[in-house]
């Protein structure tokens, strides 16, 4: 088998799927022309994340790293989620075969662009993002 | 097969029994070399021959134009190499082939190209077939060879051939074709259709891997692929693998007498298939024809809003098998070049499936798929965002 059996856990039963309505922070990444696009809903009281929902269309990693990746924000500070990295949810998930870590990029990608949501109607200071074309060009020649 | 089902026959098909009990004696009590020359070889190459004989009896060829091969990738490379070294330096410096053909074909142009041959790519219709008008505007007086698959191992589409030679033949350029799909699964007769080139392989019709042959019509000069001893008449070097050899011969005398039953067969089944997934599913797209100018054993679909391997695993949990042309179940992440030739988007050549099947399926094997199918590409598309934005577009519509 490609993945690891925390990949395939995630995959078969992916954690916090699904919206939330009238979401504080909401972040799309990737687009369909690389198979993978991630869309994060961020629920946050008190700059504490207390809920986080997904929609992924992907394969089994980008699954898989959209559910480790809310998992590991949940019930964290947008300053703590805002640590995290790409290779903290590959690590979660026991590896990711390398042609796949552009996964675990679009789910960093993802939560980055959701908070910055959040603080931009805040009127906060941005988190710097990845560039998205460099982002597709590097998916698309790995 | 335990429990399975298996619809990945396009792939590699089982071995028959028949065919093992057949190769069984090549690997022990006949095992000497064929080359040699004391008696006990004999049994051995008369082994070779009569395989060769069958298989030419597959495709209407005489025996003398039937060589042995590594498998269908080896006998592509050969028919188009070693046509187009044969020529190095002459004129005809030309070659023309499609867009959708197997990599065992394309990486071959390409590599050509890369020696200093210039190849046309045909494109292919929203079915997959060739364009015989853009067959004839591609032909050059340089041209040397023109190379379209039988039937395509994605979509399943059978060519028309015999209007593609047509074509050829009055233009006075050759004809090869990558029949590895078609061979044994369709009626093939290179003399009455005017093939100058076929390459097949024994493990897509039950015969064993590492095995295929390629016809090449009297009078052809290839030049040599695999230097080294004078086995295959000098012409493809290197200890003959009598074992598998003698399978694709059986495999094949057997697919001569059986095919046309199997086929029949086997075709019931696809188009329950077909007609059960397109019933079923809403917003399902098959790819490729319908009837008898699709293969009679292959099913494509494409699922918006789903990404293929999503769906290949998923039916693996349900005990299934299948094949997918997304691009995230293999290296390149490319999707299918098959798919976006026949004018796929990106997101519909990624949420494609490939479901093949062959002489041990069933109405059950069917109807588990059909019974699976449903409820995990609607549980899919439930956590897709993609899916989301394509029934909002079609609100808005």
């Amino acid at each position: 088998m490609l993945y690891s059996e925390i990949v395939m856990d995630h995959f078969r039963n992916p954690r916090n799927v699904g919206e939330i309505e009238n979401p504080d922070g909401v972040g799309e990444v990737g687009n369909a022309k690389c198979g993978d696009i991630m869309k994060i809903y961020l629920r946050i009281e008190d700059d504490v994340i207390i809920d986080v929902r997904f929609k992924t269309f992907g394969c089994a990693s980008a699954i898989a790293s959209s559910s480790m990746a809310t998992e590991m924000i949940k019930g964290k500070s947008v300053r703590e989620a805002a640590e995290l990295t790409n290779k903290a949810v590959a690590q979660a998930l026991d590896g990711l075969p390398p042609v796949k870590m552009h996964c675990s990029v679009l789910a960093e990608e993802a939560i980055t662009k959701a908070l910055n949501d959040y603080l931009g109607k805040k009127g906060r200071p941005l988190l710097p993002e990845r560039n998205q074309n460099q982002l597709a060009h590097d998916h698309g020649n790995r | 097969m335990n429990g399975k089902v298996y619809m990945d026959y396009a792939a590699t098909t089982f071995v028959r029994p028949e065919v093992v009990l057949a190769m069984i004696p090549y690997h022990s009590i006949s095992f000497e070399n064929p080359s040699s020359l004391y008696s006990y070889s004999d049994g051995n190459r008369r082994a070779i021959e009569e395989a060769r004989e069958a298989v030419a009896d597959l495709i209407g060829a005489s025996s003398e134009e039937i060589f042995f091969t590594g498998g269908g990738s080896e006998a592509d490379n050969w028919a188009l190499k070693g046509l187009a070294f044969s020529r190095a330096g002459k004129d005809k410096r030309h070659l023309i082939t499609t867009e959708t053909e197997h990599h065992a074909v394309l990486h071959s142009m390409e590599f050509l190209e890369r020696m200093g041959f210039r190849v046309t790519y045909l494109p292919v219709d929203s079915e997959g077939f060739v364009s015989i008008d853009k067959l004839k505007e591609a032909i050059r007086d340089d041209t040397l060879l023109v190379s379209v698959a039988f039937a395509n191992n994605e979509i399943g589409t059978i060519q028309d051939i015999e209007a593609i030679v047509e074509v050829c033949r009055d233009r006075g350029v050759l004809f090869h074709t990558d029949a590895v799909q078609a061979a044994a699964h369709v009626p093939i007769d290179v003399k009455s259709m005017g093939i100058d080139m076929l390459s097949m392989a024994a493990h897509k019709f039950y015969g064993p891997k590492g095995v295929g042959a390629l016809y090449v019509k009297k009078g052809i000069r290839l030049e040599n692929l695999i230097h080294g001893g004078g086995q295959e008449r000098s012409r493809r070097a290197g200890t003959e693998n009598v074992a598998s050899i003698v399978g694709m011969g059986k495999a094949a005398s057997l697919a001569s007498e059986e095919m046309e039953f199997d086929s029949l067969e086997i075709c019931k089944l696809r188009d329950r298939l077909i007609d059960g997934v397109m019933s079923i599913i809403p917003h399902a797209r098959l790819n490729g024809p319908v009837g008898n100018r699709r293969l009679p054993n292959n099913a494509n679909f494409s699922f918006v809003g789903i990404e293929g391997e999503t769906l290949l695993l998923d039916l693996d949990d349900a005990g299934i098998a299948a094949s997918t042309g997304s691009a995230c179940a293999s290296a390149s992440l490319d999707p299918s070049h098959v798919l976006m030739a026949i004018g796929l988007s990106h997101e519909m050549a990624h949420g494609s499936v490939r479901l093949t099947l062959g002489r041990s399926s069933s109405d059950d094997d069917v109807s588990r798929v059909l019974e699976v199918l449903p409820s995990i590409v609607e549980r899919r598309r439930a956590m897709s965002p993609l899916w989301d934005d394509y029934m909002a577009r079609r609100e808005v519509l």
